[in-house]
């Protein structure tokens, strides 16, 4: 065998540890193990990498490429070891990003490389739409973790004429693309990166809020595009392989997520969601009363219940509360109370985010119930305990056509005999409504930090 | 062409594996998931390495040297999250803090 075919059975080999790797994470019992098997065949492909050739020589500069992977490392492995885990959405989308940069790079300097010899067409145009969609991913991937991390507003930006201006951006890139596949220049396609470059910001301002992680999913799955297309540039099954799986997988990610939010996606990119606040929030609040209660009230409450809902949300996480309510639930669950976690498909940040953050608290999975089950468990519950969630048990999602949240399916708190909300303001959610069930007759409010009140609960409930 | 073609067959039939595959991944899953398909894009790595192994002059150096880091920071950090996500699904197991005191069934 030569050494090539040698180096093509390894990279079929990486290509079916991808495919799973992929399976494997249909189960909670098999994905860590998939996760461990795709890491290892990508190490193969790395290795297996080093001993190829390429325009009839071995690789070149091989002290560079171990000096810029030993850079990345330690980059990489304490950002992605030490982040809190609440910041695990943010962190997932600038390890896209800058695989989105790096897709972009390979099919601009590929493009370079070959330019002499005058490329087919086709090579081109799948240059160009790496450089195009790798780039956008890149700095759209960037913007998304800036809104996450709060470097920048959450919120979505809006200005004068921005759909107008962002179609302008579009249809230069457009332009820039069909140019040069006519003249080749190389000049342009710094410039088209350029472009792009603005494209991805000007994409992503707009949405802000719940939508972020949607618009990661999406951005991960352009980045899969966009290794496809260097595959196609550099004639590596391996990378198209990889690339058209994750771009398909993500494409379909994407579209589970918006359909747990109860919109498509075009709204969700276009429609600058939560900007309107203002118009549909502020009526009708001033005046109103709610009830408040104390811990103390709260915890003989659940000390009497027979059954208790809690629907954690990410306030939750925010306030590092995961701990003390898992102490709560299994202190609950010592009294012979039956507890469940209710978990909304986006409750968090991205969907599973809250399953996450609880099983970091030890909680065991089984406890943990979906929305549906949620709902029908609601219906005889004493009590539904939410904690830090606000948007996800929004009555106005189901009775309020004008409301922007109308149509997202929600776990029917009100349905339990007793609602109570540890709240740490009255502000709204993520989403920015006003949410009707705190004003509800049933509905008690607990204000302060989830985690101080979460801990008085458990005193309270271990003293009655 | 033929290559061309080659590589287009294996483009869609990819797509399709690629929806196949992930149609059954329970929605408890879609965090680690998107992680994880995060990290197997860094597979990017590989035609880094290539294009920074060819490169003849000064800029492809340069831009090689950085998609290098890129792709190593999107390969590690993708795996290592995804490892870090996965690592807290476990099943219900002997209660061991908190509750301590209790018993192991």
């Amino acid at each position: 065998m030569s050494r090539e075919t040698v180096i093509d059975l390894l990279y079929l080999f990486s290509a079916t540890t991808f495919l799973v790797a992929l399976k494997g994470l249909g189960s909670p019992k098999h994905a860590r193990k998939g996760n461990l098997v795709a890491a290892f065949g990508m190490l193969v492909a790395i290795v297996a990498t080093f001993f190829k050739f390429v325009d009839g020589h071995a690789l070149h500069h091989v002290g560079l490429i171990l000096l810029a992977m030993f850079i990345g490392v330690i980059i990489a492995v304490p950002t992605a070891r030490f982040m809190k885990m609440t910041a695990m959405p943010q962190l997932v989308a600038i390890f896209n990003g800058v695989g989105g940069g790096a897709a972009s790079l390979v099919s601009i300097t590929e493009f370079i490389h070959i330019k002499s010899t005058s490329p087919a067409t086709y090579v081109t145009l799948e240059v160009l739409l790496g450089v195009l969609i790798g780039t956008v991913s890149f700095s759209g991937s960037t913007i998304a973790f800036a809104k996450l991390q709060e470097l920048m507003t959450g919120r979505p930006v809006t200005y004068p004429g921005q759909q107008f201006i962002n179609a302008v951006i579009g249809v230069v890139a457009l332009g820039l693309i069909l140019t040069i596949l006519v003249t080749s220049s190389t000049t342009l396609i710094w410039v088209l990166l350029g472009v792009a470059f603005v494209l991805g910001i000007a994409f992503v301002l707009p949405v802000g809020g719940a939508d972020v992680p949607v618009l990661i999913s999406l951005l991960n799955s352009f980045t899969g595009l966009a290794v496809a297309a260097s595959g196609f540039t550099l004639g590596s099954n391996l990378l198209i392989i990889a690339g058209t799986l994750v771009g398909a997988s993500g494409m379909l990610l994407t579209r589970l997520m918006s359909k747990a939010m109860g919109r498509s996606l075009p709204n969700i990119l276009f429609s600058a969601f939560g900007a309107v606040i203002t118009a549909t929030g502020a009526s009708g609040v001033e005046g109103r009363t709610v009830r408040s209660g104390t811990p103390e009230d709260i915890g003989v409450l659940l000390s009497y219940a027979s059954k208790v809902v809690i629907i954690p949300g990410y306030g939750l996480a925010v306030a590092q509360g995961q701990h003390v309510l898992a102490e709560l639930a299994s202190e609950l669950e010592s009294k012979g109370i039956k507890v469940y976690y209710a978990i909304h498909p986006v409750a968090g940040r991205m969907p599973g985010h809250m399953n996450v953050l609880l099983a970091e608290a030890n909680v065991p999975y089984e406890d943990l119930i979906e929305m549906d089950e949620a709902n029908s468990e609601l219906a005889t519950a004493d009590v539904a305990l939410v904690v830090g969630a606000n948007d996800t048990v929004n009555p106005a999602a189901v009775n309020d056509p004008s409301s922007p949240i109308y149509g997202m399916p929600i776990i029917h708190a009100d349905l339990a005999e007793n609602v109570v909300f540890l709240k740490r303001s009255m502000r709204p959610g993520f989403a920015g409504i006003d949410n009707e069930l705190l004003y509800n007759p049933k509905t008690t409010l607990v204000f302060g930090d989830a985690k101080d009140t979460l801990t008085k609960l458990v005193a309270v409930v271990k003293a009655s | 062409m033929n290559s061309l073609l080659q590589y287009a067959t294996v483009f869609i039939l990819t797509a399709f594996v690629g929806v196949e595959i992930i149609s059954k991944v329970p929605s408890i899953l879609h965090t680690p998931l998107m992680s994880g398909s995060n990290a197997i894009h860094g597979v990017i790595i590989v035609g880094s390495m290539l294009i920074l192994g060819a490169a003849n002059t000064n800029l492809e150096e340069v831009l090689g040297f950085l998609a290098v880091i890129l792709a190593t920071l999107n390969v590690v950090g993708g795996f290592v999250v995804t490892d870090r996500m996965l690592e807290m699904f476990k099943g219900r197991k002997p209660q061991t803090d908190a509750k301590s005191e209790r018993p192991a069934p």
